[in-house]
């Protein structure tokens, strides 16, 4: 495939502001000011935000970025509570102030021509595909693109995104909405169906091992979006393991945050991740 | 010994990353001037340990990373010329399974352009984990210094970095020091585990009064050696405290991985301007 990438311009390391917190099904959505952030923001890249008490970073995909608002530009973020740091990311009041880095890693490699791209992601890890799809749309690329979930509360709306592509396919574990099923036991039909030239996936690692696999099946690219548990997500500290293999073919573990967190989904080495 | 002694605020190993992903955050110098450890290098690439490498407790983490690292001649060939070319004072943090193994890694960087001194890692949390020499006895340690000294030039300097256990560090450093250590490093991650029982080693603000207090011991049995402290430094007064009782320097790790310019605030805040200039920094 023909890639435009490159590292994110830089990131930084600055204090924000909480300007709006909204619940959206089991979700948090945070709209924050990070002065330098939204600028350099690419699809894919993360941002890595401080929790008072805490030594370890949460990692957090960027769902939106505004380049202006009442608040100047601004991000938004979306939490999935599961434990001590994302409640207390939940619980931040308007006005609170965060301390973040940003945007982090390695985006998503856009394709130059203006091919067919399948975009699949599950719960809020399909959070980047929103602002990917937009950029691909601007190619003039022609997108597809799947939201899956285990229930309606846990699934990113797709509503605005039916503007800007071509469709919109809706999963759910128990049916509450869309198809019932798994996106993971769904991923060849749908990229047999789509007749992608590149597929794009975020979510848990079944989906994203699935999605390579369907991908190389029919002979097109992969870009998969790894969450591998990360203290620092600044690429100081080795601590996010991503099991792959080189160009050159030998066996190798790079950094998540860094070499990451979007990777060529043939070069993860699935069973050893 | 006229080997220039760093400080006083230093990177600590293995939490600069290969210095590259530091830079961003490094503030208007840069890593210009800055005393960098690198992440410890092993004459073979090691890819790591297993994930989860790191967990989250109050205080602190607790890692098993394995000191994943390019090995000695992807090392010399990329991530060092970089880092000297971004100014940096670069000290290399050596480890090894053998003595043989620390002696042909100093005899191979002292060689290298830019190389401006070395740090014995003999203190690991997990060093059978790990597959390192296994450093239990203060002349274990000065064995390895003077292994290393011997093949690297007096004109800089050989540190020596050694476990915060009050009870053996004061002999370590004396040892140490005698087998021709420049100076000791005091702290490193304390041999802890994981919640699931695994080896690791706890670092950050927890292990701080732990490290302290080895510092303290360690000045007042042995004045005239150089001390850097080791172990959560984070801000101004964690940093101070180590230097009140007697540390030359602090290295500051997981505060960065915290806050990836606590080193560049830190420079600021420790400039040697407010004080006369220190001795050893006079040619
Ligand atoms: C690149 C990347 C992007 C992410 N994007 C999002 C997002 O957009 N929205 C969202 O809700 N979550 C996201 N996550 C997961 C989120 O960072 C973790 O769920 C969160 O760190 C858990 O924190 P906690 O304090 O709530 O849980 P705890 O269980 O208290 O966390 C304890 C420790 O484990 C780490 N940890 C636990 N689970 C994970 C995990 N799955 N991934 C990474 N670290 C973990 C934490 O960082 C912390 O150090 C992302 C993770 C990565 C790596
Ligand atoms: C992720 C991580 C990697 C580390 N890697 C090394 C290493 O390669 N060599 C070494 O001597 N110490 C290593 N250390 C120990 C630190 O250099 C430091 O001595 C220790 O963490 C205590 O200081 P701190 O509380 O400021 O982190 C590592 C620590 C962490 C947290």
């Amino acid at each position: 495939m023909a890639e435009e990438r490159g590292r994110a311009p830089g990131a930084v390391h600055v204090d924000g502001e909480v300007v709006a917190s909204k619940r959206v099904g089991a979700y948090r959505h945070l709209t924050l000011t990070a002065p330098g952030v939204p600028e350099r923001f690419r699809a894919g890249s993360f941002v890595a935000v401080t929790v008072a008490g805490h030594v370890a970073r949460r990692a957090l995909w960027v769902h939106r970025v505004r380049a202006s608002s009442a608040f100047g530009p601004t991000l938004d973020v979306v939490v999935e509570v599961r434990g001590s740091g994302t409640a207390w990311l939940a619980a931040l009041p308007v006005g609170a102030r965060v301390t973040l880095t940003g945007p982090l890693g390695r985006p998503f490699a856009l394709p130059r021509d203006a091919v067919s791209c399948l975009l699949v992601g599950e719960g809020y890890a399909a959070a980047p595909l929103f602002p990917l799809a937009e950029r691909l749309r601007e190619r003039g690329c022609s997108v597809s693109l799947v939201v899956s979930a285990p229930d309606e509360s846990h699934l990113l709306s797709a509503l605005e995104a039916r503007r800007w592509v071509r469709s919109v396919t809706v999963l759910t574990a128990d049916g509450s909405v869309g198809r019932r099923g798994h996106v993971a036991d769904h991923l060849h039909e749908l990229v047999e169906r789509s007749d992608a030239d590149v597929v794009y996936a975020a979510g848990p690692a079944a989906v994203l091992a699935g999605a390579a696999a369907a991908a190389e099946r029919a002979g097109a690219w992969s870009q998969v979006a790894v969450e591998v548990p990360t203290a620092c997500g600044t690429g100081l500290c080795h601590g996010c393991p991503l099991p792959v293999v080189g160009e050159d073919g030998v066996d190798r573990v790079v950094r998540a945050c860094a070499e990451g967190p979007v990777v060529r989904g043939d070069r993860v080495r699935w069973d050893a991740l | 010994m006229s080997a220039r002694v760093p400080g006083p605020v230093m990177v600590a190993a293995g939490c600069g990353g290969t210095g590259r992903e530091l830079e961003p955050y490094a503030g208007p110098e840069g890593l210009d001037g800055l005393d960098f450890v690198t992440r410890s290098i092993t004459l073979d690439p090691r890819s790591g340990g297993p994930g989860p490498r790191i967990a989250e407790v109050p205080g602190g983490l607790v890692n098993a990373v394995g000191l994943p690292n390019p090995g000695l001649e992807h090392f010399l060939a990329t991530e060092l010329p970089w880092l000297v070319r971004a100014g940096a004072r670069v000290v290399v943090s050596v480890a090894g399974s053998t003595l043989g193994e620390y002696a042909d890694l100093a005899r191979r960087l002292s060689r290298a352009p830019g190389v401006a001194g070395l740090e014995v890692n003999v203190g690991a949390p997990d060093e059978d984990g790990a597959g390192l020499l296994a450093v239990r006895e203060p002349f274990h340690a000065a064995g390895v210094v003077a292994a290393v000294r011997r093949e690297f030039p007096t004109d800089r300097p050989v540190l020596v970095k050694l476990r915060p256990d009050v009870s053996r560090v004061v002999e370590g450093a004396r040892s140490c020091h005698e087998a021709g250590a420049s100076a000791v490093v005091v702290g490193n991650a304390v041999p802890a585990a994981f919640p699931d029982g695994r080896s690791g080693g706890l670092s950050g603000p927890a292990v701080a009064p732990v490290a302290l207090r080895c510092v303290a011991e360690v000045h007042r049995a042995l004045p005239g050696v150089p001390v850097i402290g080791c172990g959560g430094v984070r801000d101004l007064p964690s940093a101070t405290a180590y230097l009140d009782a007697g540390a030359t320097a602090v290295q500051v790790g997981t505060a960065l991985l915290h806050d990836p310019t606590t080193v560049a605030r830190l420079r600021a805040a420790l400039r040697p301007t407010a004080h006369p200039p220190a001795a050893e920094e006079t040619p």
